[in-house]
């Protein structure tokens, strides 16, 4: 397959870039040679195959049980505090770029 | 006090027996850090009073005739993809330059709980994405051993201080091979756990699947140690496993005669550099001779799938975890836009670095309609059939012995251009990730050139304990002769 102007437009927008002229260039030249060498996967045939999207349900767990039962391990009760409490507010917004010592703030979203 | 040739067990013992304080051992290393790392550059951030408050506590119980716990006044580097309460933790990215964690690192929490001093953060690739650390935006490290040379990547801070001796043993992260190939390309010593061995609660996240964190050492006794800390259930993570964990340091005493060490034919073929191909030949027949392992040739015949595989999963993961960098609850925000729309764009645009981009393109464009079927889908079924190689093969065999990297360290800047030459690096190492087992790089000798080479052991889901036995039956064999 190959990435055209249009796709790298579409990707950059879909994953919130904007990138420079020079930047567009440069990744479809990128993109095209990743994606040719990536394609290489299309050798194999792979119709009767299961994806695998992580391991951690295949090793290390009681193959005996199914579903939930073999994370029960991992679950906890729903409970206001979990495992531990939410930070405060104040220093969940230390780190903020701009807040009003109550609220994040950002650039207006809506205008009236 | 030779700073380069403590361990873990030497910096521990002279704590404990007062040859030296805490608080001392840990002002020569900074010492040492000043003097040294300007060229070097391992670390970004050094948290000096974090230190020496630790250092004290372990002074003072030392003072009272206490036993020490295990890795008490052992200065330690954290590479900077981990969070530290109240110390800036910048993934090696623009995006993150002004990030004061309010929490710490399951991993990091651990150490110090054992006694460990937290001399830093060390250096590395931006998001821990990168094979020789010239993508931090700090600027890169220089591997110690050659200072034209990079110290491999993502975690080259971690390996070159541990090389350099600014650190007595640091902590890496490995995705794709991220702490297995700077430890080579460094020799020294690298650890991956087996995926969900150690709790990933507080790494910053860069693909969930693969990411990994472990240590960087300079035996292969000191990884055990580390990894016994650091391993074990937390309920923090909710991959983290449910499996016991071993007294790995008692264990790597255990006789390795009989062990049966797979070769797979794979590894040594086209694009191996042939100096490394003799040595890891040389390796493995000294774990053959003077250590009574069997060799068994394997075959892994998916193994050229891996990394066009890794490299569309763990860039469809980025995406995916990187999209919560936009400039609103914490980190870098583009000064001027009138939009919201346009200061997520800006800050992203000015907050991310080339490499870290390209991934994330090429990972939104796996997932997007039209694309997922072809691209993301196909590569998670290779990845079932690499799980099955692997899967087969130690059906026959206890360990795989392998190359780490295909060459030794290359100079800054000769594949800075070229991103598939970059990404064929981890050839060896990306597949461990993908399919979960843990790896161990240990120093097999060097080139005419005088640069390290590592071997690679391959051991089953959660079997550290056969892997670190083996590497440190071959560090043993090694220097006895």
């Amino acid at each position: 397959m190959k990435v055209t102007e249009a796709d790298v437009l579409r990707v950059a927008e879909l994953a919130n870039l904007e990138l420079t002229s020079e930047e567009r260039v440069r990744l479809l030249k990128d993109l095209n040679s990743i994606v040719e060498y990536v394609d290489r996967l299309n050798q194999l045939d792979t119709a009767d195959v299961p994806p695998m999207a992580q391991v951690s349900d295949r090793y290390g767990v009681d193959q005996a049980k199914t579903g939930t039962q073999r994370f029960a391990y991992a679950s906890r009760d729903d409970v206001l505090h979990g495992l531990r409490p939410s930070l405060e507010r104040q220093e969940a917004l230390k780190n903020a770029p701009k807040s009003d010592g109550e609220f994040f703030k950002v650039p207006k979203v809506i205008e009236r | 006090m030779d700073l380069n040739l403590l361990t873990i067990e030497s910096a521990r013992t002279a704590v404990q027996e007062r040859q030296i304080t805490a608080t001392a051992l840990a002002e020569s290393f900074f010492r040492k850090i000043q003097s040294e790392d300007g060229n070097i550059h391992a670390y970004l951030e050094l948290c000096k009073e974090r230190a020496l408050a630790q250092a004290a506590r372990m002074d003072s119980l030392a003072d009272k005739g206490e036993l020490l716990p295990p890795l008490a006044g052992v200065p330690l580097a954290i590479k900077d993809v981990m969070a530290t309460r109240g110390v800036r933790t910048t993934a090696g990215s623009k995006i993150l330059n002004n990030f004061v964690p309010a929490y710490d690192c399951t991993a990091v929490t651990r150490l110090e709980e054992a006694g460990a001093v937290l001399l830093g953060k060390t250096n590395c690739d931006e998001f821990a994405m990168g094979s020789s650390n010239e993508n931090s935006a700090y600027g890169p490290v220089r591997n110690p051993r050659d200072l034209s040379r990079v110290p491999g990547g993502s975690s080259g801070g971690s390996a070159a201080a541990v090389a350099a001796g600014t650190a007595v043993a640091a902590l890496g992260s490995d995705t794709g091979g991220s702490i297995r190939q700077p430890a080579a390309f460094c020799g020294v010593v690298g650890l991956m756990p087996t995926y969900g061995r150690v709790s990933r609660y507080g790494l910053i996240a860069f693909a969930s699947s693969l990411d990994h964190i472990g240590p960087i050492t300079r035996t292969v006794k000191d990884a055990a140690l580390l990894l016994r800390i650091i391993a074990g259930r937390d309920a923090m993570d909710s991959t983290s496993a449910e499996v016991p964990v071993s007294e790995y340091s008692q264990e790597i005493g255990r006789p390795v005669r009989g062990l049966r060490l797979g070769v797979p034919k794979e590894y040594f073929g086209e694009g191996l550099d042939p100096e490394v191909g003799a040595l890891v030949q040389a390796a493995i027949q000294a774990l053959a001779q003077k250590c009574g392992c069997e060799i068994v040739p394997v075959s892994l015949p998916h193994t050229e799938y891996a990394i066009p595989a890794y490299y569309l999963i763990a860039t469809a993961e980025a995406s995916s975890n990187l999209a919560r960098y936009d400039g609103v609850r914490y980190g870098f925000r583009a000064a001027e836009a009138g939009t919201l729309a346009e200061m997520y764009r800006r800050t992203r645009d000015q907050g991310f670095g080339a490499e870290v981009k390209r991934r994330i393109m090429l990972g939104t464009y796996a997932l997007s309609t039209g694309y997922y079927d072809a691209y993301y889908l196909k590569a998670q079924k290779v990845r079932t059939l690499l799980a099955r190689d692997f899967d087969q093969a130690f059906q026959t065999v206890d360990a795989i012995v392998t190359p780490t990297s295909p060459t030794p360290a290359f100079k800054l800047g000769e594949k800075a251009d070229d991103p598939l030459a970059m990404y064929l690096a981890d050839i060896f190492t990306v597949v461990a990730d993908l399919v979960g087992i843990p790896g161990i790089s240990v120093p097999c000798g060097q080139s005419r050139e005088g640069l390290p080479v590592g071997l690679q052991v391959l051991g089953k889901h959660f079997d550290e304990g056969t892997i670190l036995r083996v590497a440190h039956a071959y560090e043993h064999a090694r220097a006895a002769s």
